[in-house]
């Protein structure tokens, strides 16, 4: 058999669509174990971010070890937190959420920082208060940039998460390392097409958010910049 | 664990496995940048003199970045078996991602009076693109082989689930499947030194290729990391 048919044939294998190993099952796991890491990280790096970027106490500190960290093998990094946490979920989640902290954290200080300093000037003149620029100010400005920072973590997530199916932990990883083991090609090429097609959802995911929540002044003022 | 770095082990294993898997891995992650530089020279050219063409051609490259390197190494396992190519043809689609953007904004960056300098003293389209617009493009350019190359050499180590080698075969082989710590530290901690090393030696190659920029001034990186 051919590759394709090899693929094609997992694909239409009603078994492999129902029970606590179906594609839907993996796919929600793999839903579930993202989403907890990127909720735990956001709630960590944006306010953190924001903090840094507004005062500009700490934000080189915080920009260095973050680009520090992303010269880390993430694959390094999964298996120390689970060599040293035991096999499980949490370690695994662990893991994710200090991978996906860095881009979070970059993208939001670098987001306020660039604010036009001008509009600062233009809150203090209205009579907004520290707190009230920065949430009325400086986080709808930095939205496209905090929003793409989310997105760089997002994608490193889910991909990560795929490898922690090594660890013996479920998402879709589990179609490939078992594939793998049982030398069914199909499997591993099935999997592998929807660890893909879960990085492609996120990105139109964060393409539907930041079209929903970027302030349209802002996003006419980018493409007044493109052309 | 017992002790978290065991220091003899490190020394009785400097040349093999931890020197062989620098060498693969230093193999690994140069490759896919060379190629990749060689493949978004072009693209970058065509992007930034046909504008049409720019913005499907990014949707292309950042998709393509999106989509996890391990999900593209066992897709093309079958075809190129366990050959570097297995590693080097992905990784390299995704320095596309990073250095296409820059070699763009990098030529969008050269002022109008030098172009219409170049011309005056008679140079063609061509001889003005690789005399004068690419080499004022080199800053931009470089600013994203710096992040393209920290990148590869960091996502490099997830080719060792396919069966490859470098620091990630350490790191699994050595490391986690004998759930031993040693080699796992010294595999995160090599990966990082070479991407600073790699990092290191961009920056002076910046130095020798654009002596008229200003010392203190540095590259314009890219705003945020990818």
């Amino acid at each position: 058999m051919s590759i394709y048919e090899l693929v094609a044939a997992w694909f239409s294998d009603p078994g492999n669509w129902t029970g606590p190993g179906g594609i839907p099952a993996r796919f929600a796991e793999h839903t579930a174990y993202s989403a907890a890491a990127m909720a735990v990280a956001a709630a960590i790096a944006v306010p953190l971010g924001l903090a840094t970027g507004h005062t500009g106490r700490g934000g080189l500190l915080a920009v260095g070890l973050a680009n520090a960290a992303r010269a880390l093998p993430t694959i390094g990094v999964m298996f120390l937190v689970v060599l040293a946490m035991g096999i499980g979920l949490v370690p695994v989640q662990v893991a994710l959420v200090v991978l996906a902290v860095p881009p979070i954290l970059v993208n939001t200080h670098e987001g306020v920082r660039a604010v036009d300093p001008g509009l600062r000037d233009a809150a203090a003149g209205m009579g907004m208060r520290g707190p009230q620029v920065l949430l009325r100010l400086e986080l709808p400005v930095a939205l496209p940039m905090v929003l793409l920072g989310l997105r760089t973590a997002a994608v490193q997530v889910v991909s990560t998460a795929t490898i922690a199916a090594y660890v013996g932990v479920g998402g879709l990883g589990r179609f490939i390392f078992d594939g793998q083991n049982r030398q069914e090609f199909g499997m591993v090429a099935g999997g592998s097409l929807l660890v893909a097609l879960m990085a492609v959802l996120v990105l139109v995911f964060f393409w539907l958010l930041r079209r929903l929540a970027v302030s349209p002044g802002l996003r006419a003022r980018e493409a007044a910049v493109r052309e | 664990m017992g002790e978290v770095i065991r220091w003899d082990w490190i020394a009785r294993g400097l040349e093999d496995p931890i020197g062989t898997a620098v060498l693969q891995h230093l193999q690994l992650s140069l490759v896919p940048i060379a190629l990749g530089l060689l493949a978004a020279l072009p693209l970058g050219v065509a992007a930034a003199r046909w504008r049409r063409v720019y913005p499907p051609l990014l949707t292309v490259v950042n998709v393509l970045y999106a989509v996890p390197s391990i999900a593209l190494f066992f897709l093309l396992l079958p075809y190129t078996g366990l050959t570097m190519w297995t590693a080097v043809l992905p990784l390299a689609l995704y320095t596309l991602a990073i250095l296409v953007p820059n070699i763009v904004d990098g030529l969008h960056q050269v002022p109008g009076h030098v172009r219409q300098a170049a011309t005056a003293m008679g140079f063609g389209p061509l001889r003005r693109l690789v005399l004068v617009e690419l080499p004022v493009a080199v800053p931009a350019v470089i600013a994203g082989l710096r992040v393209a190359s920290v990148a590869t050499i960091s996502m490099v180590s997830v080719a060792s689930m396919v069966g490859l080698g470098g620091l990630g075969a350490l790191i699994l082989r050595e490391g986690f499947n004998n759930r031993f710590a040693t080699p796992i530290i010294v595999g995160v901690v090599l990966t990082a030194v070479l991407a600073f090393a790699v990092d290191g030696l961009l920056v002076l190659a910046q130095r020798l290729l654009t002596p008229w920029v200003p010392r203190p001034a540095r590259g314009r990186e890219r705003k945020g990391v990818r």
